[in-house]
């Protein structure tokens, strides 16, 4: 991977580059822009050419035109090392967080589209209202559900015990899975993928007591039924969940525990 | 504008924001208000672990993590609180894994522990195992278990709100407030992104837990939105702040980026490597090596860069080495750190050492309290109502440099005891009177910003602080770069009256917040070098080139930073005559007298007056640092 970070650079700033210099180039990108307050009611493209260098993500390039060429271009981030799941969008077409994605690994010889994810009502720009996310992830109960008393010390769990759901603790809630959901897309009411990732997460947790219960949330015609296995979820992972298996064993899970 | 009303406020969602929720909202009506989505803190970017002496694979105790703290610490923690952490770590991580926190466990289905610098057994004599973690996502985890039951709590969030003043009964800048005066809280302004509106919340109590300052630095582990919010906006209230100029700089983020990569990478047998392969750290710290505390680690990647012995093209970081343990030990203890240096720089970590260097990471000081989390306004007298927990507060359990997985344990334990505080004061408490027209302030700056149509841009002034506090006041500092760093802040601060954005919208106006958040940055970088500038000696995290012994005859106590009219003294224990005339040789003179308001300091307007404040010392007297 190493030698590709220079042969991806297009353009260099200078032709014979100092020894440990970095070598720059231009990309463009083609931004699905939405301003509420313009006066515009129909989003439209726009695009900024800046430079970029070996190491520089997409959200540095996003930052570079928000902070040296148009300040209204809005998005969220935070971490910017792809923890914390704010900048989520759709970059290329596909679902990905503009942090974890490096300038170098993109075609430069044509514009970098990224638009907001789709299927949550945009608000400005790469904005999306997050609610209706958050609160199917809310419906799914996703806490650990326990009966009785509290043991003295810790509850005793096995390695193999703690390591069948480990795949589902990595989940950051950023929505790149279930905003690529073609089945979340068309239907507002399905969960989406990302709710039933972290059911899955309590319902394989050995200490959990409420599983019955998340299963039948999840029995609902808006529930798991609705997964067409299209694995877009699963590609769109930031943190390399397997996403569709996830769900597959939710639904293996409701037959085998015959709700 | 909307009028809100709760018994408790809390400003902040990460770890220690929801812990106190946690204990708060269970027992009184509480309010969380948080600039982020909960789970977007940056808790979620710990990594590597939390102590706790639960002897869960080896023999160990509280008494010696609290002796690890407090020489961590360079002797400048206050022991009693220390002790209060390294008891309390035992039930707060018991707490976790009860609410559902998956620990990685050992073969007997216990929580496992595995070692982290500084952290010992018996007083120094060898690394102990004594972190809790889940593989190298520890705050992620601790995050999302914390969100999880605040969601089974029915806590009440008001995400994407910037709280933007601290309302006090009484104004504490003007330095007129006797001692003995009843000082309390009345509430938070708060600004609503996706509307542009203004929120008055109206509380008994208010929680302070808005996390760190990192971007003050250029190079930093910390996240876009750790811009030292809370700490000035109490700091501008006449609040003093605690210790700022211990800055914590993580030795090994990833070498040009800043990114974190975690301590555990050494816990897990991890070596740090110089440009001739040597094992260096062999030589500044012979009995523990790589898993010295970071203040000392971080000097001595400095100094071997310095030296020349830095590895790559330019000679520029050293190398952290990993290929000598198992693949699977990497996948299953250390995944997301080393995906990290896949992603970001090309490296793959099974067959090559990841460059790394250090990266501004976690401030020691913030906001004075209590060991009951209770803000203080001078040594002895607190702030009615008012807590804070975390990182953007001082207990000060952390000293002048805080050992790795006590971050996580700060937030878990003085969260906790915020909340409980908070929610048990507010229930005897009366209402305080607010002031009249509380938002006042808040609007008029807000506007101020919004309209002004020409002028220097945010991000200039931003990133011109940045790379002096990177060139001037990271590891390595003298009184003449400390200097050249408070003449450009000074620089700034004048430009920041002019700076302008050009976002002129009220929805989700990012544009306008991060012109805030450049005020609030520049007012924490402003008390940062002047205490650097009057700390004559080199103390953990605190490394003065001129004076490179700890001084512990003028020296061990801690700084109380507080945002004065100019020439105004420090309320209790003024300065020693020397270090007076250093920061009022900084300062100008003759400037008008101004009232507080919420905005950031012009200069001239307000000085930073310095005192101190002893540290609490209770078994332990300082003797010489060795590893």
């Amino acid at each position: 991977m190493t030698a590709t970070r220079d042969s991806a650079a297009p353009t260099p700033s200078s032709p014979e580059p100092k020894l440990g210099a970095v070598p720059s180039f231009d990309v463009t990108l083609r931004i699905r822009r939405f301003l509420p307050e313009s006066g515009k009611d129909e989003a439209y493209w726009e695009e900024f050419t800046v430079t970029a260098y070996g190491t520089d993500r997409l959200l540095d390039a996003l930052h570079q035109v928000k902070w040296e060429h148009d300040g209204s271009l809005s998005f969220r981030r935070s971490c910017a090392h792809g923890v914390c799941g704010s900048d989520a969008m759709r970059i290329n077409g596909r679902n990905r967080l503009a942090c974890k994605v490096l300038l170098k690994d993109l075609n430069p010889d044509k514009p970098i589209t990224v638009e907001p994810i789709k299927g949550l009502p945009v608000i400005k720009d790469l904005i999306v209202d997050m609610e209706p996310f958050f609160a199917s992830y809310r419906e799914i109960m996703p806490f650990l559900v326990t009966n009785g008393h509290e043991p003295t010390r810790e509850r005793l769990q096995s390695v193999a015990e703690r390591e069948r759901f480990d795949d589902t603790t990595k989940c950051i809630l950023c929505a790149a899975c279930t905003s690529s959901c073609p089945v979340f897309w068309t239907d507002g009411q399905y969960f989406g993928p990302a709710a039933i990732v972290n059911a899955h997460r309590f319902i394989f947790d050995s200490r959990d007591e409420g599983g019955s219960q998340r299963l039948e949330i999840l029995n609902d015609k808006e529930g798991v039924w609705r997964c067409r296995t299209t694995f877009n979820c699963t590609e769109a992972c930031p943190r390399g969940i397997e996403v569709t298996k996830a769900i597959q064993e939710v639904k293996r899970a409701m037959i085998t525990r015959a709700i | 504008m909307q009028i809100h009303q709760y018994d408790v406020v809390i400003v902040g969602a990460g770890g220690a924001g929801m812990r106190a929720a946690l204990e708060s909202s269970t027992r009184t009506r509480t309010a969380v208000i948080s600039k982020l989505y909960p789970t977007r803190s940056h808790t979620g970017a710990a990594q590597g672990g939390m102590c706790a002496a639960l002897a869960n694979v080896e023999e160990d105790n509280w008494e010696w993590h609290t002796f690890d703290t407090v020489k961590g610490g360079d002797y400048l923690v206050d022991q009693d609180a220390a002790e209060v952490m390294a008891k309390e770590a035992i039930d707060a991580v018991l707490d976790l894994e009860k609410m559902g926190l998956p620990f990685n466990r050992t073969p007997e289905g216990k929580i496992d522990q595995r070692r982290f610098g500084g952290h010992t057994r018996n007083h120094g004599e060898a690394a102990v195992r004594r972190a809790c973690y889940a593989a190298d996502r520890t705050g992620h985890m601790i995050l999302q278990t914390l969100y999880q039951q605040c969601v089974k709590n029915d806590v009440e969030f008001f995400n994407e709100f910037y709280v933007l003043d601290v309302l006090l009964s009484h104004d504490l800048v003007t330095g007129e407030v006797p001692d003995g005066e009843d000082v309390a809280v009345s509430g938070v302004v708060a600004y609503e992104l996706a509307t542009g509106e203004i929120h008055l919340f109206r509380a008994k109590s208010v929680v302070i837990a808005t996390g760190g300052a990192g971007k003050i630095f250029k190079t930093t582990s910390n996240a876009h939105t750790l811009t030292g919010d809370g700490m000035a906006l109490v700091y501008r209230r006449g609040v003093p702040l605690e210790d700022m100029e211990f800055f914590q700089f993580h030795p090994t983020g990833l070498a040009g980026l800043g990114i974190l990569l975690s301590e555990a990478a050494r816990g897990e047998g991890g070596i740090l490597r110089n440009a001739d392969g040597e094992r260096f750290m062999e030589r500044y710290a012979p009995t523990i090596k790589d898993l010295a505390p970071r203040d000392i680690v971080s000097r001595s990647i400095a100094l071997e860069v310095r030296e020349g012995r830095g590895a790559g093209p330019n000679k520029d970081y050293v190398l952290l080495d990993l290929t000598h343990l198992e693949r699977a030990q990497i996948d299953a203890k250390l995944p997301d750190i080393t995906e990290f240096a896949r992603t970001y720089l090309g490296v793959e970590p099974y067959t090559e050492p990841i460059p790394v260097y250090p990266t501004a990471h976690y401030a020691m000081g913030g906001v004075p309290t209590t060991i009951r989390a209770e803000v203080l306004r001078s040594n002895a007298e607190v702030v009615h109502g008012l807590y804070a927990a975390g990182e953007v507060a001082c207990v000060s359990v952390h000293g002048s440099n805080r050992l790795g997985t006590n971050s996580l344990l700060d937030i878990n334990v003085f969260g906790k005891r915020a909340g409980i505080a908070a929610a048990e004061y507010a229930a005897g408490a009366p209402w305080v009177e607010l002031p009249d027209d509380p938002e006042i302030g808040v609007v008029a700056e807000l506007e101020e910003m919004r309209t002004r149509t020409d002028g220097d841009r945010v991000s200039d002034v931003r990133r011109d602080l940045q790379q002096t506090m990177d060139t001037n006041a990271q590891v390595f500092r003298t009184a003449e770069s400390l200097q050249r760093a408070l003449a450009d802040i000074r620089g700034l601060q004048t430009r920041y009256r002019n700076v302008s954005v050009q976002d002129k919208g009220r929805a989700f106006n990012t544009d306008l917040l991060e012109a805030l958040e450049l005020g609030f940055l520049l007012d924490i970088a402003e008390v940062v070098v002047v205490g650097a500038l009057n700390r004559e000696e080199s103390r953990g995290g605190h490394f003065r080139e001129d004076f490179p012994k700890r001084d512990d005859a003028q020296y061990m106590r801690h700084t109380m930073a507080y945002r004065r009219p100019p020439g105004a003294v420090a309320p209790s224990s003024p300065v020693g005559a020397e270090a007076a005339a250093v920061v009022a040789a900084t300062s100008r003179s003759g400037a008008e007298m101004a009232t507080s308001r919420p905005g950031a300091a012009t200069p001239g307007t307000f000085d930073v007056a310095l005192g101190y404040k002893p540290v609490v010392v209770t078994r332990y007297q300082p003797m010489e640092r060795k590893y």
